[in-house]
């Protein structure tokens, strides 16, 4: 396939400190006279260091910035983030709750309330779960809505402060660990077996009377399925701990397993990928936290209860207390709960098998390239919606790293792909996840792009290292971001450290 | 779904050999999968459909824009210019999540222009990119002291959100006892300034650091912010302070009144309420390697690319737990970045003089609504002149709960203030009602009619 003759905008846009002129207004607003009305001693004395401009050239400004974002008018197959079409009907309704105050009488949310409570049903159907909560705000606040559950769980039984351990993977994502030791607890994290999952045995070994819970993803994100969940769920529960399903990879599984058959007391959803909400670059994202009637005393309140066809605010009985002020980001539950009611059953289990289909396409396409291999590769059969792969190869044959193509690839309309979460156990990862949302054109196109870089790469690798070309700005020189003496988060420290302007 | 074309879906199966998709879930045992009924409704697949089950749901909703609301206490009802709302819906900010330095060049200079006016506000250099909300900023802000300094006490506002407090509380539990922070309430006066006589008398060799608010949650003004800060250094403790930024064109930024680490809430620059989903935060500090260590969010510095061209980075990846996973600063992830875009468009709209005309108008507005309310025969109004946005008004001498007065302006078309009878009894029946831009004197005089008839 030929590649695009593509190029990123290039606006050459100053930095916004550096526009506008003294006087310029964007904004005005009626005068005042507010003479006496800030105590002595707390009256700014300097304003602040703003610049001065127009409503248009702000416009102006921030238009250009967009366009020098690639985001998803290119093809990006992050993985891990199941990145597809955000559909634009759910995305104009959630507007109708912007004027909304999260503290007004549930009698005036009652529109609200029925898509937030829509939604809690539609996903007990598709996970078994007794309740939703959606008040986390994005997949690592429901890990940490599950740590703090476990802390009111075992504390309510008197068994507080022997449980002081949870178990995760080393595939699982990095929130399982981090909140799991921000709530206070000792993380013990299993390594893979052969099969590209940890053995049994070693969970065994590490379940204990001191087993808080256990946190855990599958399939991982190297589309690896762990045949014996449902046997690890039963040791960590046998053994008095919780066990956790983080759902982060459902995409390719939808339908087919629900957390709760396994024996999961609790799981999340990520409704900002796999439920078709908008990502905003990082949120406001949606974790959905579903568990079952035993746990829902703990969740954060309030929660909505139905009635007929009235919707109500509770406040679980036992509560563990709140991951974030009010109910959640419930303007993307309404995107989610468009999202799935536009699917339907049916369209879920075809979002699942074309996802899946897709990424074992890609793969055995991808596995032709020179340089190429995939994690595991004594492990036969085929993997879910992702695969892990290795460019190693390619790495040790021309100095090209896994960073370096995801560079070259940014040049041909193609932004980056997903490298792998700490720790690398795979040598120079990449992880692309399709989806559902992506023609087949453009998976052939980013297959192609990819072999094209890594042809590239063995002819002229330094050509390949010092990419990208066609993109806003080159590569990025990393040696001023662990320097205290040259970092700067502010313009105003930036113009401290480097007094010659960049 | 693009692939979906019969035709389509069966030429990608034929390039991998097989007739269904079946057998690439072999992964997956037999008595792992479900077969029954998944319980779900009927697909809307038309989007005519679609749009109009949302329409006719969603308009069972009464918001502030068809009311006259006065809530307010943590997320408020402020103006939001028109170009933040085209901004923040363009796709290339709106959808995306990841691209490399060059491809997400454009956003993470919007990005870095969001911390750099924050900054420019607050009179700090080390701005972190946001957290989910106020209360999360300040859940961290009070882990990172407890690292600081290894002490295990944290001073703060008796009068506090109730919301904003049940997140901290959770931030600062442990299941390992000897990590637990411990949160100790500083008495307060009616506006929720602290007590210093009583903070002195309580700060100690254990305590990592001082929190207070400004405006505190009952909209007073901290008056003795300095003095708290000197109190706190003495003590070798931190000083936290809580921050709502749009006062910052007319009251004197953290960064002068000697505040160690600042936190708050970015909603108001240009962030719509949605029920809550306009909600994020934000943590700031001076520009010193000792508290750039402890944060826990991404930072987003400028760099420059192997041409010496302006580009942005990540600094400090590592001490994430993206980089560290438990071995780093608690945690971070998806977080509320969008609203980085809303609330850079909207600084740069306003501008310093913008700031300052916002911040005296809502300085009159509050005084104003604060002397029409106290007018209603049976009102008072908590305090004196000096409050910003949020104020208490007492109904006890009314006999009336606030629950019921509520109830009844409904029938006015107004959404009294926030009931504060549950969370702090010792105020009886008080509400906490927020007067903004939006509000201008009409609204005022309707809101004070309106209790008067409702109270007569």
């Amino acid at each position: 396939m030929t590649m695009r003759n593509y190029h990123a905008s290039r606006w050459d846009e100053p930095l916004i400190h550096a526009m506008g002129a003294p006087g310029r207004r964007g904004q005005l607003f009626p005068g005042a006279d507010a003479a006496g009305l800030v105590p002595a001693g707390l009256a700014r004395q300097t304003p602040p260091a703003l610049p001065e401009l127009a409503e248009p050239d702000v416009l102006r400004h921030y238009l250009r910035l967009s366009q020098e974002t690639m985001g998803m008018i290119g093809i990006s197959l992050f993985g891990t983030c199941t990145m597809k079409y955000n559909p634009r009907a759910g995305e104009r309704a959630a507007a109708a709750v912007n004027a909304i105050h999260p503290a007004q009488p549930a009698a005036t949310m009652q529109g609200l309330l029925a898509c937030v409570h829509g939604l809690d049903m539609i996903l007990r159907g598709l996970s078994g779960m007794d309740r939703f909560t959606f008040q986390a705000a994005g997949g690592a606040d429901a890990a940490w809505t599950q740590a703090i559950i476990t802390r009111a769980f075992h504390a309510a039984r008197g068994e507080g402060n022997s449980r002081d351990q949870i178990i995760t993977s080393l595939q699982s994502h990095p929130c399982n660990p981090a909140t799991a030791a921000t709530a206070g607890y000792e993380v013990i994290t299993l390594p893979l077996g052969d099969n590209g999952y940890p053995t049994l045995e070693s969970l065994r070994a590490a379940v204990s009377s001191r087993t808080a819970a256990l946190m855990i993803n599958n399939p991982d994100d190297m589309g690896v399925y762990n045949p014996e969940i449902a046997e690890w769920v039963r040791t960590v529960k046998a053994a008095g701990g919780l066990a956790f399903y983080d759902h982060a990879n459902f995409n390719g599984v939808m339908t087919r397993i629900r957390a709760r058959d396994l024996g999961f007391d609790a799981c999340m959803f990520m409704l900002h990928k796999t439920f078709g909400v908008s990502k905003g670059g990082g949120g406001p994202a949606v974790g959905a936290y579903g568990c079952t009637a035993e746990l829902a005393p703990f969740l954060p309140g309030p929660i909505v209860d139905r009635s007929d066809d009235d919707f109500t605010l509770v406040e679980p009985a036992r509560s563990a207390g709140k991951v974030r002020e009010y109910m959640g980001n419930l303007h993307q539950v309404v995107k989610a709960y468009a999202w799935a009611r536009a699917m339907g059953a049916e369209g879920l289990r075809e979002a699942a098998d074309i996802s899946v289909i897709l990424n074992n396409y890609m793969e055995k396409r991808l596995l032709q390239i020179r340089g190429v291999s995939r994690s595991h590769p004594d492990q036969p059969g085929w993997r879910l919606e992702m695969t892990r792969y290795s460019l190693q190869q390619l790495f040790e044959d021309t100095g090209v790293s896994a960073v370096d193509v995801q560079n070259r690839m940014s040049d041909f309309g193609i932004d980056a792909f997903w490298l792998s979460h700490e720790p690398w156990i795979v040598p120079q990862p990449f992880t692309p996840e399709a989806g559902e949302m992506w023609p087949r054109e453009d998976i052939d196109y980013w297959i192609d792009a990819l072999a094209h870089v890594v042809d590239e790469a063995y002819r002229d690798p330094d050509f390949v290292r010092a990419a990208p070309y066609n993109q806003v700005v080159r590569k990025l020189s990393s040696a001023d971001l662990d320097d205290p003496l040259r970092w700067a988060t502010t313009w105003a420290a930036w113009t401290r450290k480097h007094p010659t302007p960049a | 779904m693009p692939n979906s074309a019969p035709a389509l879906h069966a030429a990608l199966l034929a390039e991998l050999g097989l007739e269904t998709a079946e057998p690439l879930f072999g992964q997956i045992p037999e008595n792992h999968r479900f077969n029954g009924d998944l319980a779900q409704p009927p697909a809307l697949a038309e989007e005519v459909l679609l749009a109009r089950h949302l329409r006719t749901t969603l308009a069972r909703n009464v918001t502030a824009d068809d009311n006259l609301s006065f809530l307010g206490g943590g997320i408020w009802q402020h103006h939001v210019p028109a170009v933040v709302d085209e901004i923040v819906n363009r796709a290339e900010f709106l959808t995306p999540v990841w691209g490399t330095p060059s491809s997400d060049f454009g956003r993470n200079q919007a990005w870095f222009e969001f911390t750099s006016q924050l900054g420019a506000l607050l009179d700090l250099e080390l701005v972190g990119l946001p957290v989910y909300s106020w209360g999360c900023a300040a859940g961290h802000a009070f882990r990172m002291a407890a690292r600081l300094t290894g002490r295990r006490r944290i001073l703060l506002p008796a009068r506090l959100c109730p919301e904003r407090r049940a997140v901290i509380a959770a931030y600062c539990a442990s299941a390992d006892p000897a990590a637990a922070i411990t949160l100790v309430d500083v008495p307060c006066d009616h506006l929720g300034r602290l007590d210093l006589a009583a903070l002195a008398a309580l700060l100690d060799t254990e305590t990592a650091a001082v929190y207070y608010e400004n405006p505190a949650y009952f909209g007073g003004f901290e008056t003795g912010a300095a003095e708290i800060a000197r109190l706190a250094r003495a003590a070798g403790a931190e000083t936290i302070a809580g921050i709502n930024p749009i006062s910052l064109g007319v009251i004197a930024p953290p960064g002068v009144l000697g505040v160690d680490i600042a936190v708050g809430t970015i909603q108001p620059l240009g962030i719509h309420m949605a029920a809550g989903g306009g909600l994020g935060g934000f943590i700031a500090s001076r520009d010193e390697a000792c508290y750039a260590a402890q944060y826990p969010t991404l930072l987003n510095s400028l760099a420059t690319t192997v041409a010496g061209e302006m580009a942005f980075g990540l600094m400090l990846f590592h001490q994430s737990s993206y980089g560290s996973r438990d071995e780093g600063n608690d945690w971070t992830g998806n977080s509320t970045y969008l609203w980085a875009i809303a609330a850079t468009t909207y600084m740069a709209l306003l501008g310093p003089t913008g700031f300052r005309e916002l911040g005296e108008l809502l300085l009159v507005r509050t005084r104003d609504a604060a002397l029409a309310l106290a007018s209603v025969p049976g009102v008072t109004v908590i305090g004196g002149a000096a409050r910003f946005v949020d104020l208490i008004v007492d109904f006890n001498a009314t006999g009336r709960s606030v629950a019921d007065i509520n109830n009844a302006l409904l029938d006015h078309g107004i959404f009294g203030g926030l009931d504060l009878s549950g969370a702090f009894p010792d105020l009886g029946q008080s509400a906490l009602y927020a007067v903004t831009e939006v509000h201008d004197t009409d609204d005022i005089a309707r809101l004070a009619a309106a209790l008067a008839e409702v109270l007569a």
